[in-house]
Order: structure tokens, then sequence, then C-alpha cells
């Protein structure tokens, strides 16, 4: 009788050390990282970093100003796109989306989800690189809204679903039309989820590096305008690391980990929202 | 008599299977009716009937006839929306809005209803509501607190006073004390009496002593079918059916 107590109980504790271990390998490696980019990125991680533009080699000093107001200003530019659109489509499949057309929006948008975002550079590049001549950051912004967007809907759509059934009838019950009841009433109720899907997206998209290659191409200055080749920090992070300079490779760890940072407040930030905000 | 609801031969579907026959009924201007009867006859679909609260629902399909201030309301272009701001709701479990304060939720109606209205009078809205449901002695420090944080029966009573911020004529109540204690029930209980005097109340109950007490008449429906409908008193002593009898003395339901 103890026996079987004691095996049992044995048993139990190994499986849940197993499980443990499991979790703790799936989050070792992002602890490996941060402490590797703190590790090799402090050195050139000055305040010089994000108020000065690059210097050429051999030069030391130099920041990636120009590459942080590139990546926000292409990012955002995507977001301004992006969020109006995925939200709005995020709304109809949840709450119109019973027939064919709205089944075919959520397969497309899945599927745009899943391809690989390389593709979604050169088609950038094709839609405007080609005929505008010139990279640009419209081209980028175009080329990340395809990525942002697909989690926006998708977001969306759960978040509203999660609604339940009486806080519309309660509305509807109440003589509100339902456009308002929709727009006013489950959307607002579900606007923290929402939220915190848009800045997860953001997230995203801040570190992609891929489609900019094709898009944004990079520039060493001051951005003149959203029709001219511009900065972003992946691409920085990117011709840094596999220039021969070893300064250069400093630099690719500090702006990895300035790029690091901003993805760890955005999504440190939409936790928050997702928790407090319920 | 003055009638402020007559349904005559009301029908309805969920797809093919068919969940009221043949209803016809009149609802007297400032009464209490309860709707009385045994799990999935179909009470709450035949309130929901009263102020189309079924339109969305797919495959739902309805024949027959609501006469409400002379006119149907299934066919003589009525605008929903205006119907149900004219025949309110308060459904079985409370549904605050989440997200909204007890100011918001009892202002909610008014704000979306289209005519402008000043701070002020939004505000004497809501306390003249909450006070009708009752609440305002107990909230009137707190309206700023979310709706969901109240108690099951505060929030059921702040559902009423949504309900009532919008001036309806007549309350369709589905079961509103199932969810509740016996002293929030009673309290519900006691406003639904204090309302009757100015509104039409059919209200959908289980608890056949609380009907005995607030209505005015019972409606006792089965499988669908209004099998009578009498003064409450009639109804409970000496009920011309016998499957109203077997109901109200237990033996079956
Ligand atoms: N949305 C729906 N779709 C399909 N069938 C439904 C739907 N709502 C209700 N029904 C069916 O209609 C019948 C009547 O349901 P209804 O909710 O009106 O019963 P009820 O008398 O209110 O019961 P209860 O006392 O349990 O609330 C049931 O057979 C139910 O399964
Ligand atoms: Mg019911």
């Amino acid at each position: 009788m103890h026996a079987i107590a004691f095996r049992r109980r044995a048993a139990d504790r190994a499986t849940k050390v197993l499980f443990a271990l499991c979790a703790f390998a799936v989050v070792l490696p992002l602890f490996l990282i941060l402490f590797d980019l703190l590790w090799k990125g402090a050195r050139e991680l000055k305040w010089t970093l994000v108020t000065d533009l690059p210097h050429p080699v051999g030069e030391p000093g130099g920041g990636i100003a120009n590459g942080i107001l590139g990546t926000l200003t292409i990012a955002g530019l995507a977001m301004a796109g992006g969020i109006p659109l995925g939200v709005m489509s995020g709304i109809y499949l949840a709450e119109y989306g019973r027939g064919k057309f709205a089944s075919a929006v959520r397969f497309s948008v899945d599927m745009l989800a899943g391809v690989p975002s390389i593709i979604l550079g050169i088609f950038g590049y094709v839609l405007w690189v080609l005929p505008m001549k010139r990279f640009s950051a419209w081209a980028a912004a175009s080329a990340l809204a395809m990525i942002f967007i697909p989690t926006v809907v998708r977001t969306t759509e759960e978040m509203l679903k999660t609604v339940p059934v009486s806080v519309r009838e309660g509305a509807l019950a109440l003589g509100i039309e339902r456009w308002k009841t929709t727009l006013f009433i489950t959307v607002r109720t579900a606007s923290a989820g929402i939220l915190t899907g848009i800045l997860l997206a953001m997230a995203r998209i801040i570190g992609e590096t891929a489609p900019l290659l094709f898009t944004a191409l990079g520039n060493q200055f001051w951005q003149t305008g959203l029709d001219q080749p511009i900065a972003a920090i992946p691409l920085q992070v990117f011709n840094y690391a596999i220039s021969p300079y070893d300064d250069w490779h400093d630099k690719a760890w500090a702006g990895a980990l300035v790029l690091i940072g901003m993805v760890l407040v955005i999504s440190t930030a939409a936790r928050y929202i997702a928790r407090v905000k319920k | 008599m003055d009638n402020a609801l007559q349904v005559k031969d009301l029908c309805a579907w969920f797809g093919e299977h068919q969940v009221l026959k043949n209803i016809t009924m009149d609802i007297r201007r400032n009464s209490v009716t309860s709707v009385m009867g045994p799990s999935g006859c179909g009470k709450s679909t035949f309130i929901r009937c009263l102020n189309r609260m079924h339109d969305l629902t797919p495959g739902f399909r309805v024949s027959g006839e609501v006469f409400f201030d002379g006119r149907n309301i299934y066919t003589d272009r009525i605008d929903p929306v205006l119907l149900r701001r004219k025949v309110g709701m308060v459904f079985q479990q409370p549904n605050p809005f989440p997200r909204m304060s007890v100011f918001e939720n009892v202002a909610v109606g008014l704000k979306f209803n289209g005519k402008k209205r000043s701070r002020s009078e939004m505000a004497d809205v809501v306390e003249k509501s909450l006070r009708m449901a009752a609440l305002w002695d107990e909230l009137s420090d707190h309206l700023d607190r979310p709706g969901t944080s109240l108690s099951g029966g505060q929030q059921q009573r702040l559902c009423i006073a949504r309900a009532l911020a919008v001036e309806p004529e007549i309350l369709l109540m589905d079961e509103p004390c199932s969810a509740l204690d016996p002293t929030s029930s009673a309290r519900i209980e006691d406003l639904i009496e204090d309302l009757s005097d100015k509104y039409t109340i059919v209200v959908v109950t289980h608890n056949m002593q609380q009907a005995g007490r607030i209505s005015d008449s019972v409606a006792f429906f089965l499988l669908g079918e209004l099998i009578e409908m009498d003064t409450a008193a009639k109804i409970f002593t000496n009920p011309a059916d016998k499957r109203t009898e077997e109901y109200i003395t237990g033996r079956f339901g």
C-alpha cells in the first residue's frame, strides 16, 4: 500500500520536473540572447548611440539615431494605415462575417500571415520601388503593413468574439442601433484586447529586416522624405554585422540591444494593458 | 379594456423547430403579467418576440401579429430600434456593460439615441432612474465605480435603471431574479410592484409565490402553447386546465 503511494508520488514528481525542464529550455534562449547582447553591446551603449548619425569606418563614436527615427517612421506609417484597415476588417469578420465572402477573407488573411516576410519585401519592391524608381519609406511601410494587418485583423476578431452576446443584446434592447452597438459598446468592451494585439503586432514589425532590404534600402544620413531611402535599426544592425570591422561589430551589438529594448518595452506595455484593463 | 400589447396567433420557429404555437393574448396597460411554464416551453422566445430581439438570430421566423400602439410590430414598417426604446428588456443574467461606470451604464441608452442632452440633464435622468430602481441610496456616492463591480442584485437593479432611463412604456423581464439571493430578489419584487403604476410589465418567472404576489395576470405556457391566462388568484387556486393544475401542484415540470 505504502509502496504504491510512494511510487505514484515519485512519478508525479518526475513528470512535473520534466515539464518544468522543458519550460526552462524554452525561455533559456531569451535570457542567453539578452545576456549576450548586454555583454557585447554595452561597450557602445552610450548616449551618442541614440543622438548621433553613423560615423564612417575607423572614426570612433557615432550612433544610429537616424535608424531609430527611420524605424519609428516606417512602423508609424504601416500602423497609420494598418490599424484602421485591420481593426475594421476584424470588426467585419466578428460582427457581420457569416457568409462565404467572410470565410474567404478569413482564409486569405491567414494565408497572408503565413507568407514569408522576404516575399512581402519583394512585393513592396515590385509595387513601389520599380515604378517610382527609388527605394522609399512608403515601400517599406507597405511591406510591413502586410505583416501587421493580418495579426491585427485576427486578434480584433478573436477579442470581439470574447465579448458575450449578452452585452450586444443589452445594448440592442435599449434601442441602440446596431452599428452604434458595435462601435461604441462591443468594440469598447474588447478595446484592451484589441490594443494588446496592435502592440504585439507592432513589436513584431519593428524587428523585421528582410522586407526592408528591398524597400527601405537604408541611409547613412537623416531621412529627407517619405519617398526617399530611409534608415532602419534592423538594416543598420545587418550592415554593421556583415562588415569586416571590429568597431562596427560592436555597433551592431549595441543596435540590436536598442531594438530588443524597444520590443521588450512594447511587449511589456501590451501585457500590462491586457492584465490591468480587463 | 386598454391594451398595451395584443398578440394574435403568434407562431415562432428556430429553423424547422416550431417553438411557439398560435399564442393569442392581450396585455393590459399598467399591469404585471407573469409568464410561467416548464423549462424549454418557449417563455423567453415569447417575450423576446415582443421587442423583436430575435431579429438577428439566424434561422428564426415568426408568423402572426403583435400589436403595439395599434400597429403590427412585424409588418407595419416599424423600426425595431424605436420599438425597443418603447419596449425595454431586462435579462436573466445581469448584463451591465463592462468597462463602463454605473453612471455611464444608466446614461448609455440616452447618449446614443440621437437627441442632444446636456451633462446636467443626463445627471438628472441617471438619478431619477437609479431612484426608481431603488439603487440611488446605495450608489449615489459611487457613480464612477465600474458597473461590473457591483453585487449581482445591484447589477440587476442597475440593468433595470438602465432600461428605465430611456423611458419605455413596457418592460419585459426574463427571469430577473433567477440569479439572485432571496433578499435581492425580494427587492426586485418590490420594485416591480412600484413600477406597475406607470409601466406595463411582462415578467417570466419560475417562482409561483412571487408570481402570486406581483402579478395581475398569469399566463401558463406548455410546449410552446398558451394553455391559459387568468388572474393570479384564479390560476393558483382554481385553474381551468388540468395541465396548469398539475404544474402548479408540482406534479410535473
Ligand atoms: N437561438 C436558438 N436557436 C435554436 N433553438 C432555440 C434557440 N433559443 C431557444 N431555442 C429552443 O426553443 C425552445 C424554447 O426555448 P426558450 O428559451 O424560449 O424556453 P424557456 O421557456 O425560456 O426555458 P427556460 O425556462 O429554461 O428559460 C427550446 O426548445 C430551445 O431549445
Ligand atoms: Mg428562458
